[in-house]
């Protein structure tokens, strides 16, 4: 296990040094003069030219551009942002803690939602409640995360007027986005917990648990469910991709300060160092994630061996 | 299609009934309702699309100051907008542009991901190795970022985003293409066809290629749904289609602030989006069961 660990670890090294490369190439594939691209219709002076572009580090030879670039971000400084002058670093945590409160309640959202769905349909198999079920997911997988927002928005904040539609802070402002962002998630895995169960019910085990007399709930729960999550699971990672991705939208529409809508706003305000930054640390946080779930799927299924 | 490669001739010769895959997943995908509900779906919205010009009731550029924020009537279906032009003429125009990045963008990943795929699965080694790395890099970056990643270095545009979101999608093409090939090459036909001397080229894409077609153009359907969302996100965001010019995206964007007082801006728009999705997804879900009964979820 342990092997197993450092050896995804040692794995993850050319992984982050191509982020690095890529995010560093990012500034400098941008077609035209970033500073200029900065400054937009403000006419900078040419002393102010020159400081960006000596902060940006654009006066220097490449490979010795991107050393600097790569060894800094590996001590943890990202640059400083051009509008407002402070360490990228410093920007991102300021709002890391609201995109990972929205990621974490919108995967807890999904995966009550989906797997309590997808059990019902499984043991209602071929009825209306199943139809309904599976109806419900292929929405939910068509369904945009900005489109369900909106809706949500229009029916609970202007209709009835029970939640704040925008802002951060309490549950009432965590409830819209959070379901909204795991509208997808939760369809996604009603519809792999309703085919895992399918499989897994008619099993032998599963016919034999019920043969002997247990209870349906501990038949359901202990033998089938447990083992009908394994690729649900597996989709954690997937899914915890997809939720960061749509965190940028959702954080968006609903006002709420997150790394998703930092990156967006620095898109927007062309503020280079912010964007690099921003990307990188989704991206390598991202990886580690990843591997952390991984890691994990040990835990939950003994079957899996790592060698 | 796959029928020259995978059936030999003499069990056709034996009087089977000749009936090609082709023609058997065909009526498969027509016994499958999804698929004929999304199919007829999309048909009705494609057309509804092509026919733009003529279908739609205004110009979907042209402000008309007289008509703000018009509720839906029977003047205007869906409503105007705040510049008094009709949202239903700028549902049927945007949707054009919202499709084609949609179909643009798989088209861009599919190719490249296909022969990339191809090239990983077939020469193995170093080859595989580069680009298994390449593809392990692409997926560092979670959901849309990369497409925003791209979009803030190119800059946004039409093409941009297609590039944009086309570039996203390539890591699951690699996939799929490279599974399916590993689990080909050391199949006894293809061994055959190159003891027998045919070039690399002959065999990467008249024996192998057709193999893949089935779960490639699942993953392209599905993947279409994909593209239309990515894209139109990222011009809500203000990342891809710049208004006035009528996108899916940017209509819901430009009808957010109106939501409390004109709710009409963003609903069609959206639900234009989502019925588009549906259909597709529909579709894909029928092809699915139609072209690889294993994969049936």
């Amino acid at each position: 296990m342990l092997r197993y660990i450092v050896q995804r670890a040692v794995q993850l090294v050319p992984i982050l040094i191509g982020i690095s490369v890529v995010t560093f190439l990012m500034l400098h594939l941008i077609p035209g003069d970033p500073v200029l691209l900065f400054a937009g219709d403000k006419p900078l002076t040419e002393e102010r030219a020159a400081e960006i572009r000596h902060q940006l580090g654009l006066d220097r030879p490449i490979w010795i551009q991107y050393w600097d670039y790569a060894s800094h971000a590996a001590r943890g400084d990202l640059g400083r942002g051009l509008r407002s002058q402070r360490p990228v670093l410093d920007s991102i945590l300021e709002v890391l803690p609201g995109t990972v409160q929205l990621t974490l309640s919108a995967l807890a959202c999904a995966t009550a939602i989906g797997v309590s769905l997808g059990v019902v349909a499984a043991l209602a198999h071929g009825t209306w409640v199943d139809t309904a079920a599976m109806a419900f997911a292929i929405l939910g997988v068509s369904m945009p995360v900005f489109y369900s927002s909106l809706l949500m928005i229009l029916l609970f904040s202007f209709t009835l007027g029970w939640l704040p539609a925008t802002g951060q802070g309490g549950v009432e402002r965590l409830v819209m986005p959070a379901a909204a962002l795991g509208l997808i998630s939760a369809a996604v895995q009603a519809r792999l917990v309703r085919s895992g169960m399918l499989g897994v019910l008619r099993q032998d085990y599963v016919v034999t648990a019920r043969a002997k007399g247990l209870a349906p709930r501990i038949v359901i729960l202990r033998h089938a469910l447990k083992n009908a999550l394994i690729p649900t699971i597996t989709m954690v990672g997937l899914q915890l991709g997809a939720l960061l991705g749509g965190a940028v939208v959702t954080e968006t529409i609903f006002s709420r300060p997150g790394v998703g809508r930092l990156a967006v706003d620095a898109i927007l305000g062309r503020d280079f160092p912010l964007v690099q930054g921003t990307v990188l640390f989704a991206a390598v946080a991202y990886v580690i994630v990843n591997l952390l779930v991984d890691v994990s799927y040990a835990a939950v299924d003994p079957r899996i061996r790592y060698g | 299609m796959a029928e020259s490669v995978t059936r030999p001739r003499a069990i056709a010769a034996r009087g089977r009934p000749r009936r090609s895959l082709t023609l058997e997943a065909g009526r498969r995908l027509l016994r499958s309702r999804s698929a004929v509900v999304g199919g007829a779906l999309l048909l009705a919205i494609g057309l509804s699309i092509l026919l733009a010009p003529i279908l739609s009731p205004y110009d979907p550029i042209k402000t008309n100051q007289r008509d703000p924020l018009q509720p839906p009537n029977a003047a205007h279906l869906m409503g105007t907008d705040r510049f008094g032009r009709d949202i239903l003429s700028r549902v049927l125009w945007g949707g054009r542009i919202s499709l084609a990045v949609g179909v643009v963008s798989v088209g861009i990943a599919a190719c490249s991901g296909v022969v990339l795929g191809l090239a990983a699965g077939y020469y193995g080694r170093r080859v595989d190795a580069v680009i298994m790395r390449l593809t392990d890099l692409l997926l560092a970056f979670p959901g849309i970022l990369l497409a925003l990643a791209i979009i803030a270095t190119l800059g946004s545009s039409l093409p941009n985003l297609m590039i944009a979101v086309g570039i996203a999608a390539i890591p699951e093409y690699i996939r799929i293409t490279r599974g399916t090939v590993l689990s080909l090459v050391e199949q006894e036909y293809v061994l055959a066809a190159r003891v027998v001397g045919c070039r690399d080229d002959a065999v990467i894409f008249k024996h192998i290629l057709p193999n893949v077609t089935a779960p490639l153009i699942v993953l392209a359907t599905l993947g279409t749904a994909g593209a239309i969302i990515t894209g139109s996100a990222l011009s809500f965001l203000g990342l891809g289609i710049r208004p006035p010019a009528p996108e899916w995206g940017n209509m819901l964007a430009e009808g957010r602030g109106f939501l409390q007082y004109a709710w009409w801006v963003a609903f069609f728009p959206g639900l234009a989006i989502m019925l588009a999705v549906l259909a597709i997804n529909l579709l894909g879900d029928g092809l699915r069961d139609a072209l690889d009964p294993r994969l049936r979820l």
